[in-house]
């Protein structure tokens, strides 16, 4: 019982530390505001509702960025599915936009997984590889420039529009919240990624498929990808070239700064929540100050590094 | 042991090593067989002059890999290294040796930090890297917030041609002089190559610290249990990384005398590493293989760049070409898993 709570203590710490960091965040910005135009717009509803919906898009993508991270692999393919979801969705149009970007996502998925699981190699390069493919087939379908192609009235809805006042990106963004934390807390799909994230072998040898749990991770962070795509050509009103590119950094940055083990096989849900927005309010901050890109990248690089040093050490251990 | 399985063992270590030396001399080849100036000193020129960068880059990636980690910021250092080249090399000789020290000492001391972060710190190599990486960048727009700068002129034209160039350009003596005609032709690009890779990898890899980072990659436990300095062999991994990083930086500033601090081309040429490291035949699981096979590796991602030109393929399936090549480098490495006997073993 006692090292049961200590252990619920240890996964506790980063939700609480982030949240804590989110608080002193608003005070800070709220400060410089009240200091530079004398409001407080971070304390506004509808000034944070704006910042959930553009960080809907983030938190669709640290949502199946983390089933990844927590097999203690990584999905860097992540841009340019996001891109090809956008783009494809939007080139086909009509009734088939969705199911075609989420097709997408995951073809992607069971590529990358295929790649993982079964030729076994190291995720990182793989899903780089098939990151570069993706990017020359959007090249390709193209021809180097932003398509034409608009996004459909249903894309617009879900991305840019509210319902009972609230940003429907929000809703969709809740949705798939829930969806994944009833697949990591409610099936023995979750409950296998957590196992094999620990230890692949002892996994295998009590029964579970691996190789499978990891073709479904990878799958169904493609499909997170998708969506996020789909929603940010919608908000957008077209897929353009690079749109994926702000997304990977932060998308591993909130995953990590919730607590989850970059090693695989711990991490709670509502840590990637709370990094998330903990970036989405950290970039605001930073915007309503003004800050050049470059004080951006420092003060994000910084804060990462600051936060993983106070809570997301290794234990020191031999094994390696 | 006798000679000959000696050179047998040699053989199989370093296969990786000797596939992509015969791979590169094919396709160079043929390249140049194709190309309609081929084998002549213009065209290694040129082709040397675009690979020194991604060369540099691929042996600073090399050295993390071969612990087993991956150094995400190769590619941001650089493009830091560039920018504070193109701020400070220029004016009097002694202000350009200075303005190049400093660049190299920058990138060095930011390799440092790296290394700091990941053994002091504990953080993974992968995650830590990827944020010292968005530091650089950001370092390197406050530098060069828009593409620029100045650099000496001399020494563009001096390090980007041939030692006939390099020699008539510094009247270090008679370019024309009979002894320096069969050497007059080589670019000092493929010098700066070759002296860096040979004078600074080869020596090191002989130390302690070079061994340990290789005794790191193939089983950290017992690395440890030989009392081999861990620590200070992966701080020095992500120095040395720092210091070839910066290198490459140096160079690509002095050779397009300007900086650019792009974030997209910081990433393309930290991919392009890998593939890179990958193609030369270091194993990412760490512990084998070594920089000169990344020099090769860089390479030949370069040359295989360079048909685009030549057979006129269209320029917009340069990239997808580029990334099934990758692909299929890394899915080489699959063939290890039709060999294994236990499956267990797959599991590592």
């Amino acid at each position: 019982m006692q090292s049961a709570l200590l252990h619920l203590r240890s996964e506790d710490k980063p939700v609480l530390v982030s949240a804590g960091f989110i608080v002193v965040i608003l005070v800070l910005g709220t400060i410089y505001t009240l200091y530079t135009q004398g409001t407080a717009p971070l304390f506004s509803p509808n000034y944070l509702l704006q910042q959930l919906q553009t960080g809907a898009f983030l938190g669709i993508v640290a949502a199946g960025m983390m089933m990844v991270i927590l097999l203690g692999h990584i999905d860097l393919s992540i841009p340019w599915t996001l891109t090809a979801a956008a783009m494809m969705a939007t080139a086909v149009g009509g009734d088939l936009a969705l199911p075609t970007g989420i097709a997408v996502g995951i073809a992607v998925g069971l590529v990358n997984g295929i790649g993982v699981a079964y030729l076994r190699i190291p995720s990182m390069i793989f899903t780089l590889g098939v990151d570069s493919v993706m990017r020359g087939l959007m090249v390709w379908h193209t021809g180097g420039f932003a398509p034409q192609d608009q996004a459909t009235p249903l894309m617009r809805f879900l991305a840019a529009e509210k319902l009972f006042g609230v940003p429907v990106a929000i809703f969709v963004w809740a949705a798939v919240s829930v969806v994944i934390v009833l697949l990591l807390s409610r099936t023995a799909f979750g409950r296998s990624i957590y196992a094999t994230g620990n230890r692949e072998a002892a996994a295998y040898l009590s029964g579970i498929r691996t190789r499978w749990v990891i073709v479904g991770a990878f799958v169904a962070s493609g499909v997170c990808a998708a969506t996020a795509g789909i929603l940010l050509a919608g908000y957008s009103t077209k897929a353009y070239q690079g749109m994926g590119n702000a997304y990977l950094l932060p998308a591993i940055a909130a995953v990590v700064i919730g607590g989850t083990r970059i090693l695989g096989g711990q991490g709670r849900y509502i840590g990637t929540l709370v990094g998330v927005t903990l970036i989405v309010l950290l970039n605001s901050v930073l915007s309503i100050m003004q800050m050049p890109e470059a004080g951006r990248q420092v003060i994000y690089g910084s804060v990462i590094v600051g936060m993983l040093l106070v809570y997301g050490r290794d234990t020191r251990s031999l094994s390696g | 042991m006798t000679a000959m399985s000696a050179l047998s063992t040699n053989m199989r270590q370093n296969r990786g090593l000797y596939g992509a030396v015969i791979l590169l001399s094919i396709i160079y080849l043929i390249y140049n067989i194709l190309h309609p100036r081929g084998f002549s000193s213009a065209v290694l020129i040129q082709n040397a002059n675009e690979s020194v960068a991604i060369v540099f880059v691929a042996m600073a990636q090399t050295i993390p890999v071969l612990l087993g980690g991956l150094d995400l910021s190769v590619g941001a250092v650089m493009t830091l290294a560039a920018c504070i080249a193109s701020v400070l090399v220029n004016g009097s000789p002694l202000q350009i040796v200075f303005g190049m020290v400093v660049t190299l000492a920058a990138g060095t001391a930011f390799g440092l930090c790296n290394g700091l972060i990941v053994v002091y710190g504990r953080i993974q190599p992968i995650i830590a890297t990827l944020a010292t990486g968005a530091i650089a960048i950001g370092l390197a727009l406050f530098i060069r917030p828009k593409p620029g700068g100045d650099i000496d002129g001399d020494l563009n034209w001096a390090l980007t041609n041939s030692l006939w160039d390099f020699v008539e350009t510094y009247g270090l003596f008679d370019p024309d002089a009979p002894w320096f005609a069969p050497v007059a032709w080589i670019p000092v690009p493929l010098l700066i190559i070759l002296v860096f890779g040979v004078c600074v990898w080869l020596p090191f890899r002989r130390t302690v610290l070079g061994r340990t980072i290789y005794a790191i990659g193939s089983a950290e436990g017992a690395a440890f249990m030989s009392g081999l300095p861990i620590n200070r062999a992966k701080v020095a991994a992500f120095t040395l990384g720092g210091f070839f990083a910066s290198c490459g930086g140096l160079y690509l500033a002095i050779q397009t005398a300007s900086g650019n601090a792009d974030i997209t081309q910081a990433g393309a040429y930290t991919l392009n590493s890998i593939a890179a490291v990958v193609l030369g035949g270091t194993s990412l699981l760490g512990g084998m293989g070594g920089a000169i096979g990344s020099l090769i590796g860089a390479l030949i991602l370069r040359v295989i760049s360079f048909y685009f030109r030549i057979l006129s393929i269209d320029p917009l399936l340069q990239p997808l070409v580029e990334g099934i090549v990758l692909l299929a480098a890394v899915s080489l490495g699959a063939f290890r898993v039709l060999r294994v006997k236990n499956r267990l073993e797959l599991f590592r």
